[in-house]
């Protein structure tokens, strides 16, 4: 398994009362797998995925990456297991709007500093992969919705990452242009073996999970 | 790409609020630079004055007047020649340079005049004792004059010229514009005073003052004329304007307790006063410019990183540490405050440079290692009032870009 979750649980305090956003939630995660969790609004599916990232720390709970046991209550251990094995892509494609289409990618590659040739010559790789080598001095506000996404997807991929985590990708993209990045997202799970977990609200995105999950209240409805 | 080319595309892609955070810098930087400039200039221009106008310490004897400081030695009482060589010895710091003088009114067949007798500036290098008491030679000028490497201050008025004199024979005389006039003399011409025959050497042109009215012979020459002895009836001093400030004068007391010792008040103290007070200001004017300054910059770098929330969170979820969060709005508050140093370096200098001849006189020189002064005030109030938001920027979640749109 690469991923293990047990008895994972995320209490937000409110004034009305705590509530679980995930509860007491186990689950398993093969490597290679296409996972996709679905559910209504606030059934616990980002929160799920904040957690699967390392982005967000669980109240209790433990879970286990590759057979090691993370500390998830450490932010800087954390920083470093995102960049090392996870990458991110965003409803809202979280771009930096100053930044162009080859800088936002090289930007994640500069984590890792392994020299800035090495790494402009990665996202122009990159970019070509994903059919935008003729965008690379694009500022984000001088793409498409599609393209933004498209090297979001890139930047996503930067550092091989071994998971990919998506959140709702195609939520601000029209039917056709999700199908595009849906087969995007679909051709790096098959041809370079990543493991994608998509949240979507779709139900043709949801389509494409060989891995299902269904939320409710923060637990697994079905599976 | 580098962190320091984010850090400056950043900058560059908000600059209206990067022109409005470097103005408060800019400006309280700026109204340093320019009080301080005037104000060593106008130090440095204190120094040139008192030197132009010659002495400007009196010794006189205890029973003389010292209502007028120009006429105060005018037949005056007198006391040895000697004292030159105690305050010689006494090597007080500040000391510049010193004239004895015998003064007296001689009648002539066509008026009055006023005798002067002093020892040039030959006879005074020729006493060995007295450059033993460093008042000659390189110490002469070592503490009133500018540092090596800086332009001296220049007064604009061409009225102040030195009036030292350099050497004058047994029997040669200056004489001052009034009495060249009432006697109708001129250069190289004659003038007997006391039955002794003196040459005209110059007309000394005119000052305004009494010395317009006098006579000035060698000062051995006079002694033995009017038959003193080795007396005389004054001790002019240069002085240093910050040494005077600092005492030199009582300090002269204690070395003559029977003398009395005066100085050009007016000049002395007021020009010390005005730039003793500009110190002062330009010593508020930095406190408030650290705290205003720092405060500014803070709120500036605060209200830049609640902006940035998003961009921050997208920084921490592709796996930048806290570390490099800090690092890239410390780079950005460093850049600022060099920025904000420059620009206020040359803001303040040529409002210096534009407003010192204007309002107080002086020509106002740039002073160019007031650069760094600038910078490293600029650069350490930026860095310090962007610390705060640099650490809550820190605990900035990874996952604050999806909590929009």
């Amino acid at each position: 398994m690469l991923i293990q979750l047990k008895n994972l649980t995320k209490t937000y305090l409110r004034h009305d009362g705590a509530i679980n956003a995930v509860d007491s939630l186990s689950l398993d995660i093969p490597k290679g797998s296409f996972v996709t969790i679905t559910g209504p609004s606030g059934s616990g599916k980002t929160t799920l995925l904040l957690i699967l990232g390392g982005l967000l720390k669980p109240t209790s709970g433990k879970m286990r990456y590759d057979q090691k046991e993370l500390n998830l209550q450490k932010e800087e251990e954390m920083a470093t297991f995102r960049s090392n094995h996870v990458g991110y892509v965003m409803q809202s494609f979280a771009l930096i709007p100053y930044l162009t289409a080859l800088e936002n990618i090289t930007i994640a590659l500069n984590v890792k500093e392994k020299g800035q040739d090495k790494n402009q010559e990665r996202a122009l790789e990159l970019l070509k992969w994903v059919g935008l080598e003729d965008r690379t001095t694009h500022y984000p506000k001088e793409l498409s919705a599609g393209q933004q996404q498209r090297v979001a997807i890139a930047r996503a991929l930067a550092n091989n990452p071994v998971v990919l985590l998506a959140d709702e990708p195609t939520g601000n993209l029209d039917p056709k242009l999700s199908l595009e990045i849906l087969e995007v997202l679909k051709d790096i799970n098959q041809r370079q073996g990543t493991t994608v977990i998509m949240v979507t609200h779709s139900p043709m995105a949801a389509k494409y999970g060989n891995t299902k999950i269904q939320l409710e209240n923060g637990k697994i409805s079905t599976l | 790409m580098r962190l320091t080319n984010l850090v400056i595309k950043e900058l560059w892609h908000r600059k209206s609020q990067l022109t409005s955070g470097l103005l408060a810098i800019t400006l309280g930087v700026g109204v340093i630079v320019g009080i301080r400039t005037i104000s060593v200039v106008s130090e440095k221009a204190v120094a040139v004055n008192l030197d132009n106008l010659g002495a400007n310490i009196l010794v006189l004897p205890q029973a003389a007047s010292v209502d007028n400081y120009y006429s105060a030695d005018i037949d005056a009482p007198t006391f040895p020649e000697s004292y030159v060589e105690k305050i010689a010895t006494s090597t007080l710091p500040g000391v510049d340079n010193m004239s004895p003088k015998l003064t007296r009114r001689v009648q002539l067949e066509n008026g009055n005049i006023v005798l002067t007798g002093i020892l040039p500036k030959s006879e005074i290098a020729s006493k060995p004792i007295w450059q033993q008491g460093g008042l000659l030679g390189d110490k002469v000028t070592a503490s009133c004059a500018p540092k090596a490497g800086t332009k001296p201050a220049k007064y604009l008025d061409p009225k102040l010229q030195r009036k030292g004199i350099d050497s004058l024979a047994e029997s040669d005389c200056f004489i001052g514009s009034a009495v060249a006039q009432r006697l109708n003399s001129k250069e190289q011409g004659k003038l007997t005073i006391e039955g002794k025959d003196f040459t005209i050497v110059k007309v000394l042109p005119e000052t305004g003052t009494v010395d317009d009215d006098r006579v000035f012979a060698n000062l051995h020459t006079v002694q033995a004329l009017l038959g003193t002895g080795e007396q005389v009836s004054a001790i002019e001093i240069m002085g240093c304007c910050s040494e005077i400030s600092d005492g030199l004068l009582s300090k002269l007391r204690n070395v003559l307790p029977d003398t009395r010792i005066t100085t050009i008040g007016q000049i002395v103290s007021t020009q010390i006063e005005t730039n003793r007070m500009m110190n002062q200001i330009s010593l508020v004017f930095l406190i408030i410019v650290l705290i205003v300054g720092g405060i500014s910059i803070g709120n500036y770098m605060w209200a830049n990183v609640n902006e940035r929330k998003k961009e921050i969170g997208i920084l921490r979820m592709i796996g930048y540490h806290k570390g490099h969060i800090y690092y890239i709005l410390v780079l950005k508050a460093f850049i600022m405050g060099l920025i904000g140093g420059i620009a206020g370096y040359i803001v303040g200098t040529l409002a210096a440079v534009w407003l010192g001849p204007k309002f107080i006189g002086i020509e106002v020189n740039p002073i160019y290692l007031y650069l760094l002064l600038s910078l490293a005030l600029s650069i350490l109030i930026s860095v310090v009032g962007s610390l705060i938001p640099a650490y809550m920027a820190g605990k900035i979640e990874p996952f604050s870009n999806m909590q929009e749109d």
